[in-house]
């Protein structure tokens, strides 16, 4: 992340994204897939790296560089999109709501504290429990309810955050500048949807 | 191109190049912009920079001064479109970067030696 000003002064914090050039790679149709979407692929693979299917995949839809991830997104129609078509930043433009889906940090097995923000016990003082989850739940039904909070592997899912702005867009090297942060670590690959909400 | 060349590019983009080099001690003139009943005109705060934090576009300065007796500081970022210009119109002979004692002392001892 790093920051700019707007043209009132202000100081806003922003996320870059390198948003494309991305490269259709597949038209999927209701008539011969079932439902309508649009592969795209996104990123640089070296021939060395990449395995045959792929290699296939990519050759037909007459692409002529090679790219490391693919990503399919459910659109109303199909019209006006070819494989082997570019999209660029262009699409998106200063002031547009977004939203941006990515895989968030991962934070391995993770006590109640941190993943349900439980509230802790006294560090000192005698007390032995410290930052312990305690009860689970009353003695009644002499077992513990499913979906009770409980430590256990936090971080490393799917997290959309919703009505992000966009800052600024540089068309010449595909970048989009957002307002505020976004899921995943740094160099991460999200999604950018038109959707805000 | 890696990852941080690109935000510092990013950035760069918005940053002032002419911004004189400002130290701790230093006595600048801020010639801030202000907007009144839709018109603008420029404000001028006067003082000791008694702090500089860095940070490329984040960066800013605390300006100290004295006004009718009442110490005023005001924090104000480097490359913000808000502040027309900075003066550096002396340069101070300090020993710390940042100058927080200065807020506990008034009048004669409350000066900066000039640097030469």
């Amino acid at each position: 992340m790093t920051h700019v000003f707007d043209d009132e002064g202000r100081f806003i914090p922003v996320t870059v994204i390198e948003a494309g050039p991305v490269y259709v790679t597949q038209v999927k149709t209701p008539e011969k897939d079932g439902y309508s979407a649009v592969q795209v692929g996104f990123g640089d693979q070296s021939d060395k790296h990449l395995t045959f299917p792929k290699f296939g995949h990519l050759k037909k839809a007459g692409l002529t560089k090679n790219v490391r991830h693919l990503r399919e997104f459910r659109v109303d129609a199909v019209d006006g999109f070819e494989p082997g078509q570019a999209i660029t930043a262009e699409i998106f433009s200063a002031g547009e709501e977004i939203s941006v889906t990515g895989t968030s940090k991962g934070r391995g097995f993770a006590g109640g504290v941190k993943r349900h923000h439980f509230k802790g016990q006294h560090m000192t003082h005698g007390y032995m429990t410290h930052r312990r989850p305690l009860s689970s739940g009353a003695t009644g039904p002499q077992r513990v309810f499913k979906g009770t909070k409980k430590p256990g592997h936090m971080g490393d899912e799917k997290v959309t955050q919703k009505g992000l702005k966009v800052v600024a867009v540089d068309a010449e090297r595909n970048l989009v500048l957002v307002s505020g942060s976004v899921p995943g670590a740094n160099g991460c690959l999200v999604t950018i949807n038109k959707e805000a909400k | 191109m890696n990852k941080q060349a690109i935000l510092d590019s990013v950035a760069k983009t918005y940053q002032k190049e002419d911004v004189p080099q400002i130290k701790p001690g230093d006595t600048v003139r801020a010639h801030v912009k202000v907007r009144e009943a839709g018109k603008e005109r420029i404000q001028i705060f006067e003082g000791i920079v008694i702090a500089v934090r860095h940070g490329g576009i984040a960066q800013n300065i605390t300006v100290r001064k004295m006004s009718n007796g009442v110490g005023v500081e005001r924090t104000f970022p480097v490359h913000s479109p808000n502040v027309a210009k900075f003066e550096v119109i002396r340069h101070g002979k300090v020993r710390r970067a940042k100058l927080y004692y200065l807020r506990d002392k008034v009048g004669k001892a409350a000066r900066i030696e000039e640097k030469r």
